[in-house]
């Protein structure tokens, strides 16, 4: 990184994180509430008292922080990227979460499941070699 | 009735993609991520109708999940969500007028595909 601040790779590096936070955000939020365990209600007092809970399990405060940041990063990179291009390109993740599901958690793939993670791969390639952005600048925007 | 809640899960996120995306090009392309200007996009983004309408948009969606995934197993929702990425990147075409180009609308194609796969 340069001294003032900016990233050349920018677009690289948001996506990258987005695809990650947003992988381990859910596993981890995932793990923390079957700890937390069954949602019995959903009247407001009960989902309040269940959210409160579930705020109280270190896996879910990790998810949620996690997922923050996969908020805030997709919300800057849709300042400067097309949502088509971001919506596309970060369907990554589906292979991200078969292989850590079955690099780390020794779950069995089907081959049906392995297939459509290389479509994916394709078409995420394919995408990406689209550019970034394609809009035209609205009315107060850089050119 | 689950046909309206996956309506308003796939639904919910697509508005709030959309909502989320047009405020923040109306903010202008961020590029610089130390903490003053992360500051000054944020006190800028927290003044956005547009953010806080894709903040709600979201929460429908949410609260539409939690209440389908307590009626049924959701497995069966995944052509749906692949019907989302066909819906959502003709939405950023006409609503947001991004050139979606053949080689884009291609690779679409096998991610949609390959959703489908993964899912079904």
């Amino acid at each position: 990184m340069s001294s003032d601040h900016r990233l050349t790779n920018k677009t690289s590096v948001a996506l990258a994180v987005i695809v990650l936070s947003n992988a381990l955000g859910n596993i981890l939020l995932g793990r923390g509430m079957r700890e937390v365990g069954d949602i019995s209600s959903y009247s407001p007092v009960d989902l309040f008292t269940s959210g409160v809970a579930a705020m109280a399990n270190p896996w879910v405060l990790g998810g949620v922080a996690l997922l923050i940041v996969f908020f805030v990063t997709h919300a800057l990179v849709l300042s400067w990227a097309d949502l088509s291009y971001v919506l596309l390109v970060t369907a990554i993740g589906y292979v991200l979460v078969a292989l850590l599901s079955y690099l780390l958690l020794g779950e069995q793939i089907s081959a049906q499941r392995w297939l459509g993670t290389l479509v994916i791969t394709a078409g995420v390639m394919l995408v990406g070699s689209t550019p970034v952005s394609t809009r035209v600048p609205m009315r107060g925007e850089d050119a | 009735m689950i046909l309206f809640l996956l309506t308003l899960v796939i639904g919910g996120t697509i508005a709030g993609d959309l909502l989320k995306a047009s405020g923040m090009r109306r903010l202008g392309e961020v590029d610089e991520f130390h903490p003053g200007a992360l500051a000054r996009v944020a006190r800028l983004a927290s003044r956005s109708g547009l953010l806080w309408l894709s903040i709600v948009a979201y929460a429908v969606s949410f609260f539409g999940f939690m209440a389908l995934v307590s009626k049924t197993d959701v497995s069966f929702a995944v052509p749906a969500t692949a019907a989302g990425y066909v819906v959502e990147t003709l939405l950023a075409r006409w609503v947001l007028r991004e050139e979606v180009s053949v080689r884009r609308w291609s690779g679409a194609a096998l991610v949609i595909a390959g959703v489908a796969l993964v899912g079904g």
